[in-house]
């Protein structure tokens, strides 16, 4: 994993340390997560993004290719962060894949009309959760390509 | 009183009517026997040709104040004699022989042959004055008009006095009725009028509307009450929906993640240090992950059952054929043993599309897990016609069950059988049973142990397009 704040591939906001940990083992285990930053709430994530605060050093035009946000977190929630992303014309082509254990229909339906580009549930089981953070990461990273 | 004014005239009139026609028959049959004594007297002095007989027969008729004069013409139609004697012969009429009877003004007039053996010797003219009989006549009417005049007075106030203590009453009392009926107020009473039988119902009408104003009173405090209990209860139910909501919401969210925890960790003691752990750590490891992963399915099944709650039945043609086949298609590819599985023709209903599939899914896939120990497990799904509706059927030779626990069927988190002899969570027939309920159908099962078992279901095919 790389800290450099300048050059990030994924940008992962999860505010609990164990599936944050989860994940980033599985996207090591395939090599996915050299230029991952993870962050732990959606505060902090938006300083990232827009270059605020201890992130003030960091240029708005290195855009990570793909954000993977929870929703349930505390200060800014994701769907929060998912609104600002969309609203700023510098900001609102970045794809975003929400990673949340909700299955909840109001969710689904919530983010997707904030524009999510994915929506992830979590599973509790763990081959088919290392399966679901391989291929999310598979494909963002290596498959998909997104505007510049 | 109109009615008894017009019946006292009618009878009045018809009264005088009677009383002036049978005068007049009176008059003239009197007239008319006075004429035939007179000329049957007549006839010797017409015979002999003596006027002094005539003159004296006539003149009798003095004590007939009323005639006023009388003649006897001769054959030839000569006056013979004349009552009065000085009476101007310019005054008579002229003789007709033929026997006459007529009023003319204030008089009667008549005529009446003289005859002896059929010989006609002359005729007899008498005129009666009927002024004296009119004037009685007239007396008797004024009587009558009188007596009409006083019967429509005494009519028109003993019709004011039965009024006055009969219709009043009566009136006051429907006016009454309608002033209530029209703004609902029992407080209203009517006026009593008199001490009688009218009064007697006035007394009970008000009565009754006193019981009416209680009742009403206690009706209305009643649903004053049932009211304020009732949104009392709404308010409860809201408050305790919106926990309920929060609470599935904060299950499906925060108590997944400690699970995904614990397995996700198991399993990277497994990947990473397995092999220090030997074969008693690995197989405990496996137990951790294995029971992690049931409470997971616990979750979801709990949270798709709660969920199913708030669900609307959406109904739209089903063809269950269609569904049955693919739920089967879906169960084999997930079964490794070799089944046999029967689909019959299966007629189109009425249902959810999604809830129903799923009724066909979890009874499929019970089915499947229930024969699994069986050499030759075989499965049928059919239907059959049951009152109008279809009632359709899933049948394995499987483990089947006790029809003494026949009641825990059907109950959530209840099962028939342990874990380690078929794995399951003990909702899925929880939530087959809600589906058809939610479409007010039916659910039923039977069975034997070792024996297999079958369920029906039947959903209500005349609900057609209804919610």
């Amino acid at each position: 994993m790389n800290n450099s704040i300048h050059d990030v591939d994924i940008l992962l906001v999860e505010d609990n340390p164990d599936d944050a940990a989860l994940v980033i083992r599985e996207l090591k285990k395939n090599r996915l997560a050299n230029n991952l930053i993870h962050l732990t709430d959606g505060a902090q994530a938006l300083d990232f993004l827009f270059c605020r605060g201890e992130f003030s050093e960091r240029k708005i035009e290195d855009k990570p290719k793909v954000i993977f946000l929870d929703l349930k977190m505390p200060k800014i929630d994701g769907l929060q962060v998912l609104h600002e992303i969309r609203a700023d014309h510098r900001t609102r082509l970045i794809p975003v894949v929400v990673m949340t254990s909700s299955k909840e229909e109001r969710d689904i339906a919530d983010t997707y009309n904030q524009g999510v580009n994915a929506y992830v549930v979590k599973p509790v089981e763990f081959d088919s959760f290392s399966k679901a953070v391989t291929e999310l990461g598979m494909f963002w990273l290596l498959v998909n390509q997104s505007p510049k | 009183m109109l009615t008894s004014g017009v019946v006292l005239f009618l009878t009045f009139t018809s009264f005088l009517i009677y009383e002036v026609i049978t005068f007049r028959q009176t008059a003239v049959r009197q007239l008319s026997i006075q004429a035939k004594i007179i000329s049957s007297n007549s006839t010797a002095a017409l015979a002999f040709d003596s006027r002094e007989d005539a003159n004296e027969i006539l003149t009798a008729l003095k004590a007939e104040p009323h005639i006023v004069m009388a003649a006897i013409f001769d054959k030839e139609g000569k006056l013979f004699s004349r009552y009065p004697l000085n009476y101007p012969a310019s005054n008579l009429p002229v003789a007709s022989f033929k026997e006459t009877y007529q009023f003319e003004g204030a008089h009667l007039i008549s005529f009446e042959p003289i005859v002896q053996n059929n010989n006609v010797l002359g005729v007899l003219y008498i005129k009666s004055d009927m002024t004296a009989m009119y004037e009685r006549l007239q007396l008797y009417a004024t009587i009558a008009a009188l007596v009409l005049t006083i019967s429509f007075v005494v009519a028109y106030f003993f019709s004011n006095w039965l009024q006055r203590s009969i219709s009043w009453p009566i009136l006051s009392l429907a006016e009454t009725a309608r002033v209530i009926s029209e703004k609902k107020d029992y407080s209203v009473r009517a006026t009593k009028i008199e001490n009688n039988e009218t009064g007697l119902l006035t007394d009970a009408f008000n009565q009754m509307l006193s019981e009416i104003q209680v009742q009403n009173e206690q009706i209305q405090l009643f649903n004053q009450n049932l009211e304020t209990i009732i949104q009392k209860r709404t308010q409860d139910l809201k408050e305790a929906n919106k926990e309920m909501e929060a609470f599935s919401y904060s299950v499906s969210h925060d108590l997944r993640a400690p699970l995904r925890s614990i397995n996700g960790y198991s399993k990277i003691l497994l990947e990473d240090h397995g092999e220090q752990l030997g074969s008693q750590g690995v197989k405990t490891l496996n137990n951790i992950i294995r029971n992690g992963t049931r409470m997971g399915q616990l979750i979801d099944d709990l949270l798709n059952f709660s969920k199913l709650g708030k669900q609307s039945v959406n109904r739209v043609q089903l063809d269950m054929n269609a569904i049955a086949y693919t739920v089967c298609e879906d169960a084999k590819g997930q079964h490794t043993k070799e089944v046999d599985i029967q689909i019959n023709t299966l007629p189109v209903v009425y249902g959810d599309s999604s809830m129903m599939r799923q009724v066909m899914q979890n009874l499929v896939s019970n089915a499947l897990k229930y024969s699994q120990k069986k050499d030759k497990a075989r499965i049928e799904i059919g239907s059959y016609q049951e009152n109008e509706n279809p009632v359709f059927y899933v049948r394995d030779n499987g483990a089947g069950f006790d029809m003494q626990y026949y009641e825990k069927l059907f109950g959530v988190f209840q099962r028939l059988h342990g874990q380690n002899e078929f794995e399951g969570t003990g909702v899925g027939l929880a939530l087959v049973q809600r589906i058809i309920t939610k479409h007010q159908g039916k659910i039923w099962a039977e069975g034997k142990t070792n024996e297999g078992a079958t369920f029906y279901f039947s959903i209500p095919i005349d609900v057609g397009e209804k919610v």
